[in-house]
């Protein structure tokens, strides 16, 4: 129970002053509600804002590193633009994966949408 | 705990609630709606990390483009009038657990390895479009060519796999 | 035209054709017509150019050779060899250059006649590229002047070979041609690989001149008069591949499952003379006995196809065992030293043999279309019995094929003539020179045997009457595009383009351009030498030429006699002897021969191995088996309760978690993302704790 008082202690100093971790940590959440939405809804659609929100966390991780880095350089910026870059076709062509379904399935729903079983 | 603290912990809050709206929520409006308080959220941790240009374009793109598409599937795909717009969830509980996992073990590793990293002196470039122009001009001008390509590759085949075919 | 000018424009005609097949392979079937104009206009532009380079090399450097080399690789000092670079180049003497025209002017006709022969044809831009390939592989065989360019020529001319028999590969029989065909070829292939090799090793350089040097200085392979015969017959072996000599023979009469253009341009013309070319450019290192064996091989093989010839009625196979029975002719002619006529006859073979393919060519397209017209898909277009009076019916077509038949058979006035009489004269020196009787004797008992199945062929196919008249009410003489090339031939094989003294007496152009080269063997090894040659064959000139004149026409009046005055019925002989009938009709049973000792000697090695492998082998294997098996009861019983008993368990088990896993193979993709999750973070623990 010591060592668990210790944590205890360190932890509570350190919370306050917003450092690296602090981004990493509300990154990982962001990551794992994304994850989760991918994973549980029906909903197509919600299935691609749940990929959005994983997104956004690993451009949170790339813009943190890159301000925390020793040198500030921009590396990590330009890996984020890239990143927005690569969502933004992504939603086009997802949005249009979706219509497609809807329009062959007459659902948006992924868990009807399992012919890949047979 | 200084402004700069305080102003963290305000935008965290945002982005992770509205986060946790568009996950729970049944209601597929309200997820849509709430999505936009995340971008917002995440836009304002940008700046804090002095990305403005990022924080901008995160609002122009997500917001503007991403969001709007978003709810543009939205309206396409459910029937406004009639059907209530509330969606379902499948396997949440081993869901939960597993997510769980997976956001503690992250944090945990984040605030282990980099719990005493702070913010380097200050100085370097204070505006960074001017930096990210030039970087994406010289040394990133072959991944940005291969982006406006993937872009236009995206556009086309975004609108061939959603037209609507005549005969079926 | 200066030296550089003349190799260039040598070059530009090696490589016309193969541009012409890089754009037909890749492009072809997009281009109007097919492309066929492309591949026609280039090998036709080739033959201009070749035109131009024979020409200059006559005019300008009769006597020199002009060689153009580049250094292929550089291995600079290899341990245990000393400096070895491998130089590859091409060179350019008069038989080159003659060779450039027959095969550029061959290989334009053919061109032109494929236009109308193969249109319609489903792969018609493909056979045109295909062409294009085969010209420019064989022009590398006649340009290089080291062995290995002439190798790497010598296998692409078969591959194209294959590729052409094959052209009709839905046809089992033509697909199993054209793999007989590479088969057979492989066996002189190798023979010409390991005297290559023998070479090599000798002389560290491929180039020909190098290696005639070194011999010329007493360098011999491996020191020994022996290994020097042996290596000449080994490059021989190559040629007997290649021109289809006994005992590699068999290959050719199959290959006629091709287009009959093909047979006409690679299998009479060009690419089974390479051999005879490969013996003319190695000439000089060939050593007596070395000759020996050529003449006696050609000796055989013109006697064993001409007999075969006699019997067949397939239009098509009648020429290829005639152009056997002529390559025989050539390279006898060669090994007994008639060198200049053994070339000369190669240039005029060439000639009329592919007029003789093309008209042949011409009277099958214009059978088949009769017999498609009247439906009949039974009687077998190619068949001489089913011909006959076509004479009318096709008189451009009749009457070149009576001037090919006249040039083939020796009649005066023709250039077959002028070639065959110098062949029979120079083997007729050889046998007074050496006692070697048998070779000019076979030289003119084939000559009239040529003259009796030639005018056979001619005499059923267009004279007489038809047997069934309303079959070839629609047989039409083909059109200008496949009769141009006939006429052009027919003319080709007239004697005033060879020597403008009909009687053979003075030599021709080519004789006075191709001379037969100084032996480079030690004397105690060569053959007679020109000098000595050229002394008896004047004096026995004049007797060969009377000779093969009545032979010739004695072959003549027999086949006439036979067939078209019907005084001797065919059958009656052909009954009185049977034995031999069937003997010719079935090749000599080559074919069953190679059956039965190659084929099945093969099989029966098979099934000696099977059987050393069932009882000796396995017997061991089964001794050591009884004895394992008296431990494998004991261990059984341990098996029976412990193993299988764990074993069960574990199967039971396993069904147990199948049960459970089988609820996970949902088809739904959020599932596989969470477990592809979950196991991301085991996987992290894992490695984490390790």
């Amino acid at each position: 129970m010591g060592s668990l008082g210790s944590f205890w202690n360190e932890f509570s100093a350190w919370l306050p002053h917003v450092q690296l971790a602090h981004f990493l940590i509300v990154s990982a959440i962001l990551f794992a509600l994304g994850i989760y939405a991918i994973a549980t809804r029906r909903n197509a659609i919600m299935v691609l804002m749940g990929v959005e929100l994983v997104l956004n966390a690993a451009n949170i991780n790339f813009i943190a590193f890159s301000r925390y880095s020793t040198d500030m350089n921009f590396d990590g910026q330009v890996a984020a633009i890239f990143v927005i870059i690569l969502a933004a076709a992504e939603a086009a062509i997802g949005l249009a994966i979706v219509l497609n379904i809807y329009h062959r399935f007459q659902t948006v729903n992924v868990d009807e949408v399992s012919s890949l079983k047979e | 705990m200084q402004l700069f603290d305080v102003v963290f912990y305000v935008f965290a809050l945002i982005t992770i609630l509205s986060g946790c709206v568009v996950v729970f929520s049944k209601n597929i409006i309200y997820a849509a709606f709430s999505l936009l308080f995340t971008f917002f959220g995440v836009a304002a941790l940008y700046v804090l990390l002095h990305a403005d240009f990022l924080a901008v374009t995160q609002i122009l793109i997500y917001v503007g483009g991403i969001l709007v598409l978003l709810l543009f599937g939205v309206m396409l795909t459910n029937n406004v009038i009639s059907v209530e717009m509330k969606t379902g969830t499948i396997q949440a509980i081993p869901a939960l657990i597993i997510v769980a996992i997976v956001a503690g073990t992250l944090a945990g590793l984040s605030y282990s390895t980099w719990k005493g990293v702070a913010v380097p002196a200050p100085g370097g470039p204070q505006t960074t479009t001017g930096t990210l122009g030039q970087m994406l001009m010289t040394s990133y001008v072959i991944p940005f060519e291969i982006a406006s390509v993937v872009l236009l590759v995206a556009l086309i085949g975004a609108a061939m796999t959603a037209r609507r075919h005549r005969n079926s | 035209m200066a030296q550089d000018t003349l190799l260039t424009v040598a070059l530009a005609v090696l490589l016309l054709p193969l541009a012409a097949f890089t754009v037909m392979i890749f492009a072809g079937k997009r281009l109007p017509r097919q492309g066929d104009w492309l591949s026609t206009s280039a090998i036709a532009a080739a033959l201009i150019l070749a035109g131009t380079v024979l020409y200059g090399k006559l005019t300008l450097y009769h006597a020199d050779t002009l060689a153009l080399n580049f250094t292929w690789i550089d291995f600079h000092d290899v341990p245990g060899l000393g400096p070895l670079r491998i130089v590859l180049g091409i060179a350019l003497d008069n038989l080159t250059a003659i060779m450039l025209v027959v095969v550029t002017l061959i290989s334009t006709l053919v061109h032109l006649f494929s236009i109308g022969y193969m249109g319609g044809d489903i792969r018609y831009s493909r056979y045109f590229a295909y062409l294009g390939l085969f010209s420019f592989s064989m022009l590398v065989i006649v340009l290089a002047n080291n062995l290995f360019l002439l190798y790497v020529g010598w296998e692409l001319v078969g591959i194209c070979s294959y590729l052409l028999i094959g052209h009709w590969y839905e046809k089992k029989s033509a697909s199993n041609a054209a793999i007989k065909a590479f088969v057979v070829n492989r066996v002189g292939d190798f023979g010409f690989f390991v005297g290559i090799a023998i070479l090599f090793m000798t002389f560290h350089t491929f180039s020909l001149s190098e290696i005639f040097d070194g011999i010329r200085g007493g360098h011999l392979p491996f020191g020994s008069d022996w290994w020097l015969t042996v290596s000449g017959v080994l490059l021989f072996c190559g040629a007997v591949g290649k021109s289809a000599q006994f005992p590699l023979h068999v290959w050719l009469p199959d290959a006629m499952e091709g287009p009959t253009p093909v047979s006409a341009l690679i299998h009479a013309a060009t690419m089974v003379a390479a051999g005879v070319y490969l013996v003319a450019r190695l000439f000089p290192i060939m050593t007596a006995d070395a000759l020996l064996v050529i003449a006696y091989i050609g000796a055989i093989t013109a006697f064993i196809a001409a007999t075969i010839a006699i019997a067949q009625n397939d239009i098509k196979k009648v020429l290829a065992y005639s152009t056997i029975s002529q390559l025989g002719y050539m390279i006898m002619a060669l090994g007994a030293g008639a060198y200049t006529a053994g070339f000369f006859h190669l240039v005029t073979h060439a000639m009329f043999k592919a007029g003789l393919f093309l008209g042949s060519g011409s009277v099958i397209h214009a059978m088949h279309n009769a017999l498609h017209h009247a439906d009949d898909h039974e009687t077998d277009p190619q068949d001489i019995r089913n011909m006959g009076g076509l004479r009318a019916k096709m008189p451009v077509t009749f009457w070149t094929f009576v001037v090919f038949t006249l040039a083939i058979s020796g009649v005066p006035l023709t250039s077959g003539f002028l070639s065959k009489d110098e062949i029979l004269a120079g083997t007729l020196a050889f046998g007074s020179l050496t006692g070697h009787v048998i070779i000019p004797l076979t030289g003119f008992l084939v000559a009239g045997l040529t003259a009796f199945y030639m005018f056979r062929l001619v005499i059923l196919t267009f004279l007489g009457e038809h047997k069934d008249a309303n079959r070839i009410t629609h047989v039409h003489e083909s059109g200008l595009v496949m009769t141009l090339p006939l006429l052009v031939l027919a003319a080709l094989s007239v004697f005033i383009f060879y020597s403008v003294d009909p009687s053979g007496f003075t030599p021709g152009w080519i004789a006075r351009a191709v001379e037969r080269p100084e032996s480079t063997v030690p004397l105690r090894l060569a053959a007679p030498s020109a000098g000595v040659f050229e002394e008896v064959l004047g004096h026995v000139h004049l007797t060969a030429m009377l000779l093969s004149l009545s032979v010739a026409g004695l072959g003549m009046l027999a086949a006439f006699a036979t067939y078209y005055w019907k005084k001797i019925s065919a059958d009656a002989v052909a009954r009185a002897l049977a034995p031999v009938h069937a003997f010719l009709l079935n090749k000599w049973y080559f074919d069953e021969l190679y059956q039965a000792v190659v084929v099945n000697g093969v099989l029966g090695l098979a099934a000696l191995l099977r059987w050393v492998d069932t009882w000796i082998v396995d017997g061991a294997v089964n001794g050591a088996g009884r004895v394992t098996r008296g431990v494998a009861f004991v261990s059984g019983k341990f098996d029976t309760y412990v193993v299988d008993g764990l074993v069960n368990f574990s199967a039971y088990l396993s069904g147990f978690f199948g049960l459970v896993l089988r609820k996970f193979q949902t088809g739904r993709v959020q599932t596989y993302v969470l477990f592809a999750v979950l196991g991301v973070m085991v996987f992290y623990f894992i490695f984490r704790l390790v």
